[in-house]
């Protein structure tokens, strides 16, 4: 009997850094094969973000640019608009993003940038040790909410896939999870979805992919699985919010 | 080509397609707007690249994109917008792509005005982003000497893989004047395989590339940092350019000046020279690498009595002017900034004060 499952070519051997129940190593194992299936990898690009995935090159095998710190759009639009013949994904999470990145993201995104965006959104800021992020849930304790955010300070926490889905030009937006294999099949889905929108020249495609961050959070990879599904899932809905006319 | 009447900033617009650069990202900005006005219309023509940045930040990061993508690729702003681009060139510069700038510069700090000034200098030749990282400045007097600055830039930034600014006045920019555009440049960038993200396809190697700037072990971005070192040391050995006035008989001063403010500075030695007056000057045409050697021969010319460093700026070129003369003539400062440009009779006012 045959191998029937095995690393994409897309990814190095290298371990990665990402902690226990951390859900960035089966994002990027979406991703490779995605690369993969569609055979791309020789003409692909990708941008990492300043966050947890900072150093994702090292785990995917090809081209990358590592940008600023919410800067991957605008790096990405420069790539793409001078070398429209390659793929070209940017890989951002929630403080990237949607923070101090909501700029570049908005205006890639309305100007029909024809790149790929997956956004890792964990509602938390993972890499400089669990801040509050724009997407941080009411209530929910992090280190500059050790009270819990309080949305009447600083509002309530924002819905990225709504907000770039009411633009005119995107092609695809498209929320899904990752923390059941239920949900993993679907999110291959828009993630293959994505890229092959980019490769028939449809402009903008974003998979928002709601995800656990268990250290930051002080739970359990389980308890985390177990409230992303309850408490995340219930504010950031899974689905496609907007697709090609 | 015959000569053509052209206003600095589409001058420099057009010199850069004609170095082969097909590619503009930038943000409006007076006063240097009427770049991306000219190529707006003149990219198309060429089948080249335009886009309107969001902001001077984001413009910054295409740049770095497309350069770390191996193509040719330039903006211009001025001051504000500059500063905003800072981030985005102290990675460039890291991550060692080439890409060209242009500084057509108004007053400042703040807001300032949009007159002319040379109040960027600090900026462009030691404070450009965060890091140990330099940029290769070039400063032109003329918009003929723009178009050629502009030309040299792209080869530059790749032969060192660093960005290049081109640091230009307000009125260099808002002037029209006669201009010969040099010949289209025949050079591609070379060796980009070895380090540009344009897709493994392309590469014999079929080896990926990496365009970064992070290192956390201290090892190697002390190694990085040393790699950059090599690459300023060597800027300052082999790209050094200046130019001297009045400067082969005996003079009782010399005067420091770069850019709009040289050229009334040469009027201000014709018009000392016709009253019995002789003073020289150095015209640094690189501010970095900055022309210390022919700044230093030139004060230590026995009859020398002054240097003086006349800027459209309250003094900061006068800094690297010291640094040259090493304390062996006295080093004044004379400028205005905020667009008030020096007069010839101004300048004569303060050659006479000095040396009296």
């Amino acid at each position: 009997m045959g191998k029937t499952f095995k690393k994409p070519e897309c990814l190095s051997d290298a371990h990665t850094h990402y902690c226990p129940g951390c859900t960035h190593g089966v994002i990027h194992r979406l991703v490779a094969e995605t690369i993969d299936e569609l055979g791309i990898r020789g003409r692909t690009v990708g941008i990492a973000p300043v966050g947890c995935a900072v150093l994702a090159y090292n785990y995917f095998n090809f081209d990358f640019q590592e940008a600023a710190h919410g800067r991957a759009p605008a790096m990405a639009t420069g790539i793409k608009r001078v070398r429209p013949d390659l793929m070209v994904f940017t890989y951002q999470g929630d403080g990237d993003l949607a923070s101090i990145g909501m700029g570049e993201i908005i205006h890639a995104a309305n100007r029909g940038e024809k790149f790929t965006t997956i956004f890792v959104n964990n509602a938390i800021y993972g890499m400089t040790g669990g801040q509050m992020a724009p997407t941080t849930m009411p209530g929910q304790r992090t280190s500059t909410s050790p009270f819990g955010r309080n949305v009447d300070e600083v509002g309530m926490p924002i819905k990225m896939a709504e907000l770039l889905a009411a633009l005119q030009t995107p092609a695809y937006i498209s929320r899904q999870t990752v923390i059941k294999p239920k949900y993993i099949t679907k999110a291959k889905k828009a993630i293959k979805q994505a890229f092959t929108y980019q490769l028939e020249n449809k402009c903008f495609s974003l998979v928002e992919l709601v995800s656990t961050c268990p250290t930051n959070w002080g739970m359990t990879p389980v308890q985390a699985v177990e409230w992303t599904e309850k408490t995340l899932l219930a504010y950031y809905q899974p689905g496609d919010y907007k697709v090609p006319a | 080509m015959a000569k053509v009447l052209m206003k600095g900033n589409e001058a420099i617009g057009e010199a850069a397609i004609r170095a082969g650069c097909l590619n503009y990202f930038a943000y409006p900005i007076t006063p240097q707007s009427e770049v991306a006005e000219y190529l707006v219309r003149r990219m198309p023509e060429v089948g080249g690249v335009f886009l309107q940045g969001e902001s001077e930040v984001a413009v910054g990061y295409m740049i770095f994109g497309a350069a770390g993508a191996g193509e040719r690729v330039f903006t211009t702003s001025s001051s504000p917008g500059i500063s905003l681009m800072s981030e985005a060139i102290s990675y460039i510069a890291a991550a060692q792509c080439p890409a060209v700038f242009v500084n057509i510069m108004r007053g400042g700090p703040g807001l300032g005005g949009i007159l002319p000034s040379q109040a960027d200098y600090l900026q462009a030749t030691k404070g450009i982003g965060h890091g140990d990282c330099r940029l290769l400045v070039m400063a032109p007097a003329s918009v003929q000497e723009s178009v050629e600055m502009v030309m040299k830039a792209f080869p530059l930034a790749e032969k060192y893989r660093n960005p290049v600014m081109i640091l230009g006045d307000g009125l260099i920019g808002q002037m029209m004047e006669p201009v010969e555009f040099p010949d289209h440049l025949k050079s591609e960038p070379s060796n980009k395989d070895a380090w540009a993200t344009n897709g493994m396809d392309h590469r014999k190697s079929k080896t990926r590339n990496l365009v970064k700037s992070l290192f956390l072990d201290p090892v190697q971005l002390n190694d990085n940092n040393l790699a950059l070192k090599a690459k300023y040391d060597r800027m300052r050995a082999e790209e050094v350019m200046s130019e001297s006035y009045n400067t082969d008989g005996d003079y009782k001063a010399l005067i420091v000046s770069y850019g709009t403010m040289s050229r009334v500075c040469r009027t201000a030695i014709d018009m000392l020279k016709a009253e019995g007056i002789e003073v020289g000057m150095i015209r640094p045409q690189t501010v970095f690498p900055f022309p210390e050697k022919a700044v230093a021969e030139a004060a230590n010319k026995p009859s020398c009595t002054q240097v003086l460093s006349i800027e459209m700026s309250m003094g900061q070129m006068v800094e690297d002017v010291e640094r040259s003369v090493q304390g062996r003539v006295p080093v004044t400062w004379y400028g205005k900034c905020g667009g008030d440009i020096p007069t010839p009779e101004e300048v004569i006012d303060v050659v006479k004060q000095r040396i009296a």
